[in-house]
């Protein structure tokens, strides 16, 4: 069977392949444990990309297998952040707190220990006191376990309520997009207990490892991630190589006729929805520590849109197209919006892309969907020849069957 | 003998306009019966209320050994009962090939853990393509169902329809688009696939019902008009003005 799913899926292999050399690469140029070709920061950054390609394939699994247009799936990605965010700065709080309290006369009492980290954490928003939802803080474990159980009970609730009632479309994205901006909207509240605007930060000052310099940790979060997304990608390619994913494809062309063949299309709708939920709760987890800071702005609804012009302008439905979306799309504004792509003098107007990347970005997922909607991935199809009838699920009607058909066979 | 489907009074109206009025209908577990009537007289509207796509205003729908209310169930749970049903117009999925919409129409465990770790042993694979000569796309097994013709795909969703073993098979007008000799063995399947189970089929062409060789029920604004052989019913005189005389 392993041999004949690497068989039947021989982009995997390749995937994979072009994954390790990619890391393999960037770990002998680094700063931290190579030649040093690569500064710190822009391991960061590749290190970052890889966690938005890996919610990337979450969300073509979601849209582009499922046809489940989700605008919402950022929200899952930042509340892992937030999940692992919270045991990093409850963690290195109470690390320093613990270190100038332990030179005092009297030795401190937990309480004071408690206190003390309290009005570090949450002084900005005017408090000391823990909120309920920091009570796990403390462990390494259940903040990991909360990395998924958070946004897949979120996704679960959430996808319960509207599958049920079988909204779908545009009022399911509109819905998807309601719920991001409530949770952004509530994070921001400074007695949501996260810290309010302030977000958390510092995270990417790893617990009881001060003597780590930043070059290695960047180079562990980058090999952490690099194999999230091996593993994401080899999840999703299983995910949709047997009945499961004939199924998820069947419901994005004819959700009806799939009912009829007996198949609860909520059912799978809502277990595909949870999955991915909880694959971009842990590309969220992996991302902010090398942010280092998350805040609610992460949340907002715009995110959850730019994900899906990643995966329109790498073309969805097929995995690797996913991939390609993010890493080009986020890596091209990280070099327009940093400043350091070239204004273009016009004489009348001078054109900053810092201003103008969004613009540039809108048009590019326009000009996908109208003339290239398999996007960059479909440049591959010019060489795998892999050619299929995208009729939109139009059948070959009766009276123009003749035409149709030619129309199939191009 | 006990009916399989029993279907009583049953209305059901769209904008105030009655589709189907106090219909009523009885199929035995093996036996073919044949739904005749003009456009319009609620033939297909008949089918989506038994399969679940429309709920009636009134009436009954009941199923099985245990007379169970099919009015209370999805659409999926109906197809799970065992009741298959081919589209007027041929619906397969395009993007995906022959085999692919074989395999997932075969009779297996539908929940999506299940599904998830399915995988075909060699017994299903065989039995997709004994399935696939049977209707003639022994040869286009690989091939996506986008790429097949008219004809091609209402085989494909017979098919599929027989791949599913239901206990019913409702089959909305299987003969169009299909050569001569095509519509004789898809008469040949369906008259084979009753001698185990009930089928309903709607057809125009009259010769197609002629050789099903069943029971007639000529429907007309919504409701039966006349039941019984071909040959009687033809002779029915509101049959004939309703309908054969146009
Ligand atoms: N969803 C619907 N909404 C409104 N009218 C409908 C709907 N479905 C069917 N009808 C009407 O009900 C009548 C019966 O249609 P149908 O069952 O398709 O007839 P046929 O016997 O030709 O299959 C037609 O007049 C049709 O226009
Ligand atoms: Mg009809």
């Amino acid at each position: 069977m392993r041999n004949s799913f690497v068989a039947r899926n021989p982009s995997v292999l390749i995937f994979l392949a072009i994954l390790a050399l990619f890391t393999l690469a960037i770990t002998v140029l680094s700063e931290g444990v190579g030649l040093g070709l690569v500064s710190t920061s822009f391991v960061k950054t590749l290190g970052k990309t890889l966690c938005l390609a890996l919610i990337a394939v979450a969300m073509d699994l979601v849209w582009g297998y499922a046809g489940i247009l989700s605008l919402g799936h950022f929200a899952f990605f930042g509340l892992g952040g937030y999940m692992i965010g919270m045991w990093l700065m409850y963690e290195r709080t109470r690390q320093i707190v613990v270190d100038s309290l332990a030179n005092a006369p009297i030795p401190p009492t937990p309480q004071e220990i408690s206190d003390a980290i309290g009005s570090q954490i949450f002084g900005v928003v005017g408090g000391s006191d823990f909120p309920v939802i920091w009570s796990f803080a403390h462990s390494l474990t259940i903040q990991l376990i909360l990395v998924v159980a958070v946004p897949g009970l979120l996704a679960l609730v959430f996808g319960w309520l509207a599958f049920r009632s079988r909204v779908t479309g545009v009022y399911l994205s509109i819905l998807t997009q309601a719920m991001t901006l409530a949770l952004s909207l509530y994070l921001f509240q400074n007695d949501s207990g996260l810290r309010g605007n302030n977000g958390l930060s510092g995270l990417q000052n790893l617990p009881h490892l001060d003597d780590v310099p930043q070059s290695i940790v960047s180079i562990w979060f980058f090999w952490a991630s690099a194999l999230a997304l091996a593993l994401g990608y080899l999840l999703a390619a299983w995910v949709v190589s047997g009945k499961f994913g004939s199924v998820i494809r069947g419901i994005r062309d004819n959700e009806a006729r799939v009912r009829f063949l007996g198949y609860s299309v909520e059912a799978y709708k809502l277990a595909l929805f949870t999955l991915t939920a909880m694959i971009a709760g842990i590309a969220g987890a992996l991302y902010y520590p090398q942010a280092g800071i998350i805040n609610p702005a992460e949340i907002a609804p715009i995110a959850s849109i730019y994900l899906a012009a990643w995966v329109a302008i790498g073309g969805r439905g097929r995995l690797y197209g996913a991939v390609i979306g993010a890493g080009f799309v986020s890596l091209v504004s990280s070099w327009f919006t940093g400043g350091q792509a070239p204004d273009v003098h016009l004489g009348f107007y001078t054109i900053r892309w810092v201003d103008w990347w969004t613009i540039l970005l809108g048009l590019s997922f326009v000009a996908v969907t109208l003339f290239a909607p398999k996007g960059i991935g479909g440049l591959v199809d010019l060489w795998t020849d892999r050619r299929a009838p995208d009729r939109h699920g139009a059948d070959l009607g009766p009276d123009m069957g003749s035409l149709r058909e030619r129309e199939a066979e191009r | 003998m006990s009916a399989l489907l029993e279907v009583s009074g049953v209305s059901v109206s769209f904008d105030g306009f009655k589709a189907i009025n106090n219909l009523s209908f009885e199929i035995g577990a093996a036996e073919m019966r044949a739904i005749i009537g003009p456009n319009g007289a609620g033939k297909t509207t008949f089918m989506d209320i038994v399969t679940g796509k429309t709920k009636p205003d009134t009436g009954r729908v009941l199923w099985g050994e245990f007379g169970r209310s099919l009015l209370a169930m999805s659409e999926a749970q109906i197809a799970r009962e065992g009741i298959g049903r081919k589209f007027q117009k041929p619906t397969v999925f395009e993007d995906q090939s022959v085999q692919e919409n074989l395999l997932m129409a075969l009779k297996k465990d539908r929940g999506p853990f299940a599904v998830l770790f399915w995988r075909p042993s060699s017994a299903d694979l065989d039995r997709v393509a004994a399935l696939a000569r049977e209707i003639g796309l022994a040869d286009h097994l690989g091939r996506k169902s986008g790429k097949l013709s008219h004809g091609q795909k209402q085989w494909l969703e017979i098919g599929m329809l027989l791949a599913q073993e239901p206990r019913l098979l409702l089959v909305d007008e299987p003969a169009v688009g299909m050569t001569p000799a095509e519509r004789e063995h898809t008469t040949a399947i369906l008259v084979e696939a009753a001698k185990t189970r009930a089928v309903v089929v709607v057809e125009h062409d009259m010769e197609f019902i002629r050789r099903l060789d069943c029971r007639v029920t000529v429907l007309h604004e919504g409701s039966v008009l006349a039941e019984g052989s071909l040959e009687r019913v033809t002779a029915n005189q509101q049959v004939i003005d309703v309908y054969l005389g146009r």
